[in-house]
């Protein structure tokens, strides 16, 4: 098996605050290879971005990394501070957010900003890095893009925006893309387009990406592996297929219940969604043991004391009591 | 088909806004005025008990048009008529007053459409004393504990602040200021797209539970197909301003007719990954001040002829069905 483009291991981010230290993330581990999009879901407050975050050296402080490794290409990058970060940042790690106005400096015309980048990752001249700042927008799709150049970011829609993100991203023909909530701005017939571009770059390139959203529907046509985020913990992760058409955790199991499904039993023969009842906790009551526990159907005495470690059940990794079978309850 | 029965009906409503450049600069540049047809020349009918669900893009006139319904604004053209009362009519406000209580709306975000500076249980009671639904402290205190119930919050709740809650809590807040006015028709603009999908899934249960035991009317309208799919009984679908097909939620699904609604329904991400053959999705949603002659859908569909550039297309009824394109109407597709 060749390295993983990114390693983490037993990470944790916490925000220590006057009232004591807040724990978003809580020691979890994944891997992504070469040319593989993995797909980071959970509600808000799941610390899906704070991962990525992390793993990009963006953490606001307080917050710090307290414990955990995080491994570029075999390399750990996890202490690295100031310029050594900023080499990577860009040049090996490319980033895409939310919202493409935002990302993008308005003062600026896209083709400054691509030339830019450009040459302070790669050191090429002012014409070489103008030519691959022009292919780069021809890669992402963006019609006309000699015209398109000399254009500023207001005068571009919200999808050609997020294109334009996409291509300066790619610049540096960075090993790892995370896009955070790329296409959560977009209309649907957009994000659709947006999707199919990240997955094409992710192929031909052997990119490896880090796809964070709250969208399933995004995880299921995008990603080959998704990793299911709850109260900063991995619930469960796995091929797509695993983890969407077979989820073990029962977390997983409600939250796919719980997304109403495309004509399926429209109008009066509509099925109830599945619910889970209550919230995720906040951050300052997160429960001993399993912290699903209190809103499972399926918890026992085990759950609510120890805390379950991600095992293998089928092809997927999932922590959940119910997979461990010297202490699974007799009767279930 | 708008018949007697309809609890609502909206007839050729179309609201303009005027996005000119100031008067200054229309008069030294040269400027033309310039209208924003937000919604243009819409016309249907909502039944008794159902619930109709509008969908589109950013930008396609369904919030406006929800505006326009519970009169947060006043057409520009066309009627809206509430159970046969005119109520888009300047003239005749006292008769709209009458019939308009018979409305509420609940909004998208739920951090803004409740006064932070109100107790949860003033924000529900406010409606029940504005509309003179009880008498005396006891009274009132007693009915609103009986809303916090019905949306499954605890009357206790009352006292505290809407910061106190949760999106989806909160959610719940705005639905029983909503019910609180005895209303029979409920406008949900977005209800669920602030909220994430575990906390949709029980806003979306409560919602129909109420619409069964209360037996309201719904106007949901939302981007989400999937959620539109999951709570309509009948869905209209708007593109730039007009609506350009109407079906049962059934019939929509098995038998898209307009090209819009085939592109909006390919387009969506697909759970099942049954590795259907998607036809890519073309272009743009056009800049609506200068949206483009004829059939508004025409520079992105794959059917479009001539006279899909030239003439617009009206909405025409086929049985339960109507649909707004050329194409269709000549069983071109």
């Amino acid at each position: 098996m060749t390295t993983a483009v990114l390693e983490v291991r037993d990470l944790r981010v916490e925000f220590p605050t006057r009232r004591g230290t807040l724990v978003a993330v809580d020691g979890i581990s994944f891997s992504i290879a070469p040319g593989e999009v993995l797909g980071v879901v959970g509600e808000s407050g799941a610390g899906k971005s704070l991962t990525g975050n992390a793993v990009i050296g963006l953490l606001e402080p307080p917050g710090r990394i307290a414990a955990g490794e995080i491994l570029l290409e075999g390399e750990r990058i996890d202490q690295l501070r100031g310029e050594a970060l900023r080499r990577i940042r860009g040049r090996r790690i490319g980033a895409i957010f939310q919202d493409p106005l935002t990302s993008l400096n308005p003062l600026y015309t896209v083709g400054q900003q691509l030339v830019e980048t450009i040459r302070t990752h790669l050191g090429t001249d002012a014409a070489k890095a103008r030519v691959r700042a022009l292919a780069l927008l021809t890669e992402v799709g963006i019609p006309a893009p000699e015209a398109r150049f000399d254009h500023y970011p207001h005068q571009f829609s919200g999808g050609m925006r997020q294109r334009v993100v996409i291509a300066l991203a790619l610049c540096a023909e960075p090993r790892l893309i995370i896009a955070d909530e790329p296409t959560t701005a977009l209309d649907v017939s957009i994000q659709s387009q947006i999707i199919q571009l990240l997955k094409r770059l992710a192929r031909e390139h052997g990119t490896a990406v880090m796809l964070i959203t709250h969208d399933m529907g995004v995880i299921a046509e995008t990603a080959d592996r998704v990793a299911v985020m709850y109260a900063g913990r991995i619930a469960e992760i796995g091929p797509v297929r695993g983890v969407i058409r077979a989820a073990r955790h029962p977390y997983t199991a409600g939250l796919m219940g719980s997304i109403p499904k495309l004509g399926a039993g429209a109008g009066k023969h509509r099925e109830r969604l599945v619910q889970i009842e209550g919230a995720m906790p906040r951050l300052n009551a997160v429960p001993a043991g399993c912290a699903f526990h209190p809103r499972c159907g399926k918890c026992f005495e085990r759950c609510r004391t120890e805390r379950p470690v991600p095992r293998p059940v089928g092809a997927n990794l999932t922590a959940c009591w119910l997979y461990d079978d010297e202490h699974r309850p007799a009767a279930r | 088909m708008t018949t007697s029965t309809d609890l609502l009906r909206v007839e050729g409503v179309g609201r303009d806004f005027d996005v000119s450049r100031p008067w200054l600069n229309r008069v030294l540049e040269g400027a033309p005025r310039q209208l924003l047809h937000a919604v243009d020349g819409v016309s249907f009918g909502v039944r008794k008990g159902e619930t109709l669900a509008l969908v589109g893009e950013s930008g396609c006139g369904k919030s406006t048009l929800a505006r326009l319904i519970v009169g947060l604004y006043a057409p520009s053209r066309g009627r809206i008529l509430f159970d046969g009362v005119e109520i888009s009519d300047p003239a005749a406000q006292a008769d709209a007053a009458r019939v308009r209580r018979r409305m509420q709306m609940i909004f998208q975000d739920p951090f803004a459409s409740l006064n932070p500076r109100w107790r949860v249980r003033d924000i529900v009671a406010e409606p029940v004393r504005v509309l003179g639904l009880a008498s005396g402290a006891a009274d009132v205190a007693a009915r609103v504990a009986e809303l916090l119930r019905q949306v499954g919050l605890s009357p206790d709740d009352g006292d505290k602040y809407p910061h106190e809650f949760s999106g989806g809590q909160r959610q719940r807040i705005s639905i029983a200021r909503a019910l609180s006015g005895r209303p029979e028709f409920l406008v949900c603009d977005e209800p669920t797209s602030a909220l994430d999908v575990s906390v949709q899934a029980q806003i979306l249960n409560l919602m129909s539970d109420l619409q069964a035991r209360l037996g309201l009317t719904y106007l949901f309208i939302s981007h989400n197909l999937a959620v539109v799919s999951h709570v309509a009984d009948r869905i209209g679908v708007m593109y730039l301003g007009r609506l350009v097909e109407i079906a049962d939620a059934q019939e929509l699904f098995a038998r898209p007719r307009h090209p819009y609604t085939r592109m909006l329904l390919d387009a969506v991400p697909d759970l099942e990954m049954s590795g259907r053959q998607r036809t890519p999705v073309a272009g743009e949603v056009p800049n609506p001040l200068s949206p483009p002659t004829g059939c508004t859908f025409h520079p992105r569909c794959p059917h479009a002829n001539e006279r899909c550039k030239a003439e617009k297309p009206e909405l025409v009824w086929r049985g339960e069905t109507a649909s707004a394109c050329h194409a269709v109407e000549e069983s071109r597709i």
